[in-house]
């Protein structure tokens, strides 16, 4: 496939059982700014093919962990691994397996669709024909391939997310981590980009990674990693933790662990 | 990881801000009609106020107007230099920076291009300002407008670089008038743009030294020289030099585990 692709990945910790690994491992990860801890001994996988829900009120550390994620500053203790590739040893490896879909809108709005998805493939490093050709597919996926060369000032807010996450998906990632993708978006376009990312999260087996504080973003079935003030207070699938705090919705879960974090 | 893959997003990077140079034409109009202004206006009214003797790189006594055009190509490159970099500081603009940094390249790879694409831009304006100055009267030799293009990619660079290197210093930007007062003017007017430096010795002995060692005068010696077919050797070293440290100094400052992207972005910044 692609050039970023050459160096194989290093072993896995759990030989023969691949396909359980998980695509991304956050591990012991630890920041602070100053004297604040931003995260502390931050630990979770995120497998393939699942919708993994980072749920946490703001000030929780999720853009903190999504920016040591997308390395745009390093990882000081503990580490991340993106398909086995750690983000300090090898981050251009790791980069090159990841789609980012940032909590600011990203597009340039005086640029066309085209341009801007033509901008992001370059950045990969993507040859033309095969940055026409994606575009083309996944413009045609989430239904705006024929305003290609309208300029992304003229979309909506629903039709850039959508463009932001097909923009994401232009080198082939294996792990799509999404911060509060559906900020400023109603309940109706929110829960379109909803299903839209879970429906690629299936099909294509993706990895993805959803931080958000809305409780209601994840659904049955999902993967949920509950963080607050920097800490990882519930790990597993939505069920799982259900269970495990003895409540009946994800609400109540939610509201019984972080109470019992402000105790401790 | 090989040279079509730096190459194609060296590329994608000068073609996005050619494309949004040309869309942006308010922000071409702005370039232009600023130094234009100060050809047409304020160099007439300054003529009879400055006498100009033979200095090098002219062999006749000159107009006012010739003196000044390289200043102004020089203020060209100024303001393109901090407005490229400085609009990385703007919120919306740092959702785009971020776009380009997980970009799998090195980052030191990502600013240069992000330089050299500014830098690209910096050198249209220019040659459409001299086109126009042209017609105003101000026809150096024909040859000196290829010589002078090494030059503004020299100056354009450190220039830029510059910006680059503020840009990681300062955390928000109200609006772009910080930047006029404490950068740009102090640069623009401490300078051998408007008057030359004996001139300003004549005034004052300690300007002319601040003036001197100010790189935006060596900047614009270095194209002052050029577009008269002539090398300004010290000129070439001082800004190679300056671009060497405010490039080295703009990379270190945006490397992933120090400078201000280790420091900033808290919840608190995001908020």
């Amino acid at each position: 496939m692609d050039c970023f692709e050459t160096a194989p990945p290093e072993p896995r910790a759990v030989p023969g059982d691949a396909a359980a690994a998980p695509v991304l491992v956050v591990e012991g990860l630890s920041h602070s700014f100053g004297a604040r801890a931003a995260l502390d001994g931050v630990s979770f996988g995120v497998p393939a093919g699942r919708f993994t829900v980072l749920l946490g009120l703001n000030g929780a550390g999720k853009t903190t962990l999504f920016s040591l994620i997308t390395r745009i500053y390093n990882t000081r203790r503990g580490s991340i691994r993106v398909f086995g590739f750690d983000m300090r040893r090898h981050p251009a490896q790791a980069l090159a397996r990841i789609g980012v879909v940032f909590q600011q809108p990203t597009l340039d709005p005086d640029l066309t669709v085209i341009q801007n998805l033509r901008y992001h493939g370059g950045l990969h490093g993507l040859a033309s024909a095969d940055i026409e050709a994606r575009a083309g597919e996944e413009l045609a996926r989430i239904g705006l391939a024929e305003r290609a060369d309208e300029r992304v000032r003229t979309l909506s807010g629903g039709q850039r997310r959508r463009v932001e996450i097909a923009r994401a998906l232009l080198h082939r990632p294996s792990l799509l981590l999404l911060d509060e993708p559906t900020v400023g978006l109603d309940i109706e376009l929110r829960r379109q980009v909803l299903d839209h990312v879970h429906d690629l999260c299936r099909e294509r087996g993706l990895a993805v990674l959803w931080a958000t504080h809305l409780i209601d973003e994840a659904r049955d079935g999902d993967g949920v990693v509950v963080l607050h003030r920097g800490r990882v207070l519930a790990s597993g699938l939505v069920d799982e933790v259900r269970a495990a705090t003895g409540t009946a919705t994800l609400g109540d879960a939610f509201a019984r662990l972080t109470a019992k974090g402000v105790v401790e | 990881m090989n040279a079509t893959l730096y190459w194609r997003c060296l590329r994608a990077v000068i073609v996005r801000e050619g494309l949004r140079f040309v869309h942006q034409r308010e922000r071409f109009f702005a370039a232009l009609v600023r130094p234009l202004v100060w050809l047409v206006i304020f160099a007439v009214g300054f003529r009879a106020v400055l006498g100009l003797s033979i200095i090098p790189p002219y062999e006749t006594y000159i107009l006012y107007e010739d003196y000044v055009t390289p200043g102004l190509v020089g203020m060209i490159q100024l303001f393109n230099g901090m407005q490229s970099s400085l609009s990385m500081v703007y919120d919306r603009e740092m959702g785009s920076m971020k776009t380009l940094l997980v970009s799998p390249l090195p980052r030191w790879y990502l600013l240069v291009c992000k330089l050299l694409a500014g830098v690209l831009v910096s050198i249209a304006q220019v040659y459409v300002f001299f086109a126009i100055a042209w017609f105003w009267g101000v026809q150096p030799p024909e040859l000196g407008y290829l010589a002078v293009l090494p030059a503004l990619v020299l100056s354009g660079l450190m220039l830029g670089a510059l910006g680059l290197l503020l840009s990681s210093f300062i955390r928000q930007l109200e609006n772009f008038a910080g930047v006029m007062n404490f950068v740009i003017f102090p640069m623009f007017f401490a300078s051998s743009a408007l008057y030359p430096l004996w001139r300003i010795r004549e005034g004052s002995p300690t300007l002319a030294w601040i003036a001197g060692v100010n790189p935006f005068t060596q900047a614009v010696e270095l194209i002052r020289f050029a577009l008269y077919l002539q090398f300004n050797g010290t000129a070439f070293l001082a800004v190679t030099a300056g671009l060497a440290l405010f490039l080295g100094a703009a990379i270190l400052a945006y490397d992933p585990g120090r400078g201000f992207w280790a420091r900033r972005g808290g919840p608190a910044e995001q908020a």
